[in-house]
């Protein structure tokens, strides 16, 4: 299948792939009314990491596991993987115990505080590309065929 | 192939799966005493306390039984195991023959001989969807309720009766709540929310006697002489392995049904995965029940696979507990609270004020165990470095950092996470032309 890749050397830190995340996952998809109009604004599913004030950056996100640990403790089935391999985490169902916080081994969901419910790259299943990796204004991020490691 | 199943729950559904990834054609029978299909047992307090209605129980799809073709008996008991005749026998009588048989029958909840107990009516224990939906049609008369056990399960009961507007008293033998899982900083910042929430919490302390004349209950005295009023007792001191109905048989069990790291018990084609099992420890390889839902999918995969003739074994069950009480997150993993702590090299951090505390163990270099409270974002990291067992010998110190990541680690870590070919990319080859 499909996974987003990540290029340390290529990623100047810029947290673009966080903004495109955000802005995709939207009521309007539009960055200025998402970020300061929307009551409920999404948060990135993508994790931008830096050190020493951004000399070290990467972009990190869900790798959409072949055997996912976060499905194994999900304890509502919220979670499940579809039959193109995508790891679907069905929000309504989620009750946000954060199991798959702690399972994930590439601290890739993250807690949304404010529903109450755990996030997770769904692949943006209404683009060809992810908005994340079209973000990315140094091709630091890859869409492409490719293993889990 | 006859493939069954005892149990329908999440080690059920882990072995379902695994068999199915091999073996589309045999036959896989799946029996359960409980009226239900899968449902995340977990979720009960959820629904006793109104979170979440009866619909989102279902841990699957409704379709995952016929998608994968499963003879699903649900309201049967399994009485035994023939292991000889490769038969296991229902109440009623019937048998079912089996070609590889999965025990997958999870816990019983224990219920000591206190005083008073056996003619009281409103006795409850909190492990299954039922008890819940009992609970909750009387739930109207309970004025106060005691929960004996300061467990996952205890605070669970206690957390859905709060919600409920109930007052509710626990009541825990050792000095802090979720021993178990929790040092005792941990402890006592869940203990201080839940009393900010309405929830009185006894520590060191028994119940000895339950009063009360007849059926009714007024009260439970405890150890310390103390007398607390109340109209109902929830049992959640533990649960135990569900191997009753294997007591005749010849297959090994001590505390659980003993397994081997592929799963099979000392009986030939027979296997055992989730709470009713006694596998592998992660770090000391001794055998002990690991009653925690993630371990009971891993094993019910491992075994599954086996079934169906694969290769897969077990790595050992490692402790992991993600907890919410009244919006304090807290996450613990392998060995939190070392017997012999010289052995360990241990760094916290902790503001109990605001409900923050950070734990990290480390053995060897290796890191062998956190606990999180309040900020629990990114756990799962701790979980792979431990599972990886990765040298952090260059990186100790910036574990307690409430932003610990990848950066912190080595470069070659992150590249084998998640660049493209799994190693540094020389930025001159043009990432797309290398596919695999
Ligand atoms: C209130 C509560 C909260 C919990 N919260 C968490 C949590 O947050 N995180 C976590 O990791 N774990 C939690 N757990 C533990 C978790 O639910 C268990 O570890 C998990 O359910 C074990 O799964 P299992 O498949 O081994 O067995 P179980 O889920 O126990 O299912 C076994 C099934 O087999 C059936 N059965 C037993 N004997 C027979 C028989 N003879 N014939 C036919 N059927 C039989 C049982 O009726 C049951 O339906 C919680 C448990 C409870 C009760």
């Amino acid at each position: 299948m499909k996974r987003i890749y990540s290029i340390e050397d290529a990623c100047i830190g810029c947290h673009l792939c966080e903004i495109g995340c955000i802005t995709e996952h939207s009521l309007s998809k539009d960055p200025v009314k998402a970020f300061m109009h929307e009551k409920e604004r999404p948060i990135s599913r993508c994790t931008v990491e830096e050190l020493n004030g951004g000399i070290t950056s990467l972009s990190t996100t869900c790798r959409h596991c072949d055997e996912p640990d976060c499905l194994q403790a999900c304890i509502s089935g919220a979670i499940q993987k579809d039959s193109e391999g995508v790891v679907r985490l069905d929000r309504e169902q989620c009750v946000g115990c954060w199991s798959c916080v702690m399972a994930c081994p590439y601290g890739a969901i993250q807690r949304n505080l404010a529903s109450k419910k755990a996030n997770k790259c769904d692949l943006c299943p209404d683009r060809e590309t992810p908005a994340c990796v079209d973000a990315c204004p140094n091709r630091a991020l890859v869409y492409r065929e490719g293993s889990q490691k | 192939m006859n493939y069954v199943i005892v149990g329908n729950s999440v080690a059920a559904v882990g072995a379902i799966r695994a068999i199915r990834a091999l073996d589309q054609q045999g036959n896989i029978t799946v029996i359960s005493r409980e009226k239900h299909n899968a449902y995340g047992r977990p979720l009960i307090s959820y629904l006793l306390g109104g979170l979440i209605n009866e619909k989102r129980m279902s841990y699957l799809p409704d379709e995952f039984y016929s998608r994968h073709r499963i003879n699903l008996l649900l309201n049967s008991e399994v009485i035994g195991v023939d292991t000889d005749s490769r038969k296991v026998k229902l109440v009623g009588g019937d048998t079912i023959a089996y070609d590889r048989l999965l025990l997958a029958t999870g816990g019983d909840p224990f219920v000591p001989p206190i005083e008073g107990i056996a003619d009281k009516d409103r006795i409850f224990t909190f492990t299954t969807w039922d008890d819940a939906a009992k609970l909750k049609v009387i739930s109207q008369d309970i004025n106060h309720a005691v929960v004996i056990g300061g467990g996952l399960i205890g605070l669970k009961a206690a957390e859905g009766l709060n919600l409920l507007n109930k007052s509710v008293t626990v009541i825990e033998l050792a000095d802090r709540v979720l021993s178990s899982a929790f040092d005792r900083p941990a402890g006592k910042i869940v203990a201080r929310k839940m009393k900010a929430n309405g929830i009185d919490v006894i520590t060191e302390d028994t119940v000895v006697r339950i009063e009360g004349e007849g059926t009714e209950i007024t009260g439970v005295t405890l150890k310390s002489g103390d007398f607390i009023p109340c109209d109902t007792v929830i049992v959640a001191i533990g649960v135990r392995p569900a191997a009753g109905f294997l007591k005749e048989s010849n297959i090994e069990i001590k505390r659980g049904i003993v397994v081997d790291n592929t799963m099979a018990t000392s009986a030939k084609d027979v296997f055992a995965a989730g709470d009713v099992a006694e596998a592998a420890d992660f770090f000391s390889e001794q055998k002990n029940p690991m009653p925690i839902w993630p371990d009971a999918y891993i094993q019910g995969d491992i075994a599954g696979t086996a079934m169906a003739g694969g290769a897969k074994t077990y790595a050992g069950g490692l402790a992991m507990n993600s907890i919410e009480f009244f919006k304090v997150s807290t996450i613990s993993m392998g060995i939190t609270n070392p017997a012999d702590p010289s052995e360990f090299e241990i760094h916290s951090f902790q503001d109990i004020q605001n409900y923050q505390y950070r734990k990290i163990v480390l053995k060897n270099n290796l890191l062998v165990g956190a606990v999180l409270v309040g900020n629990v974002d990114r756990a799962g990291i701790f979980s792979g470095l431990i599972k990886e067992k990765i040298d952090m010998k260059l990186f100790k110190e910036s574990l307690l950092l409430p932003d610990f990541g990848f950066v912190n680690l080595s470069r070659e870590i992150r590249d084998t996470l998640f660049s493209p070919l799994g190693k540094s990319v020389n930025k001159d080859i043009p990432a797309m032309a290398t596919g695999h």
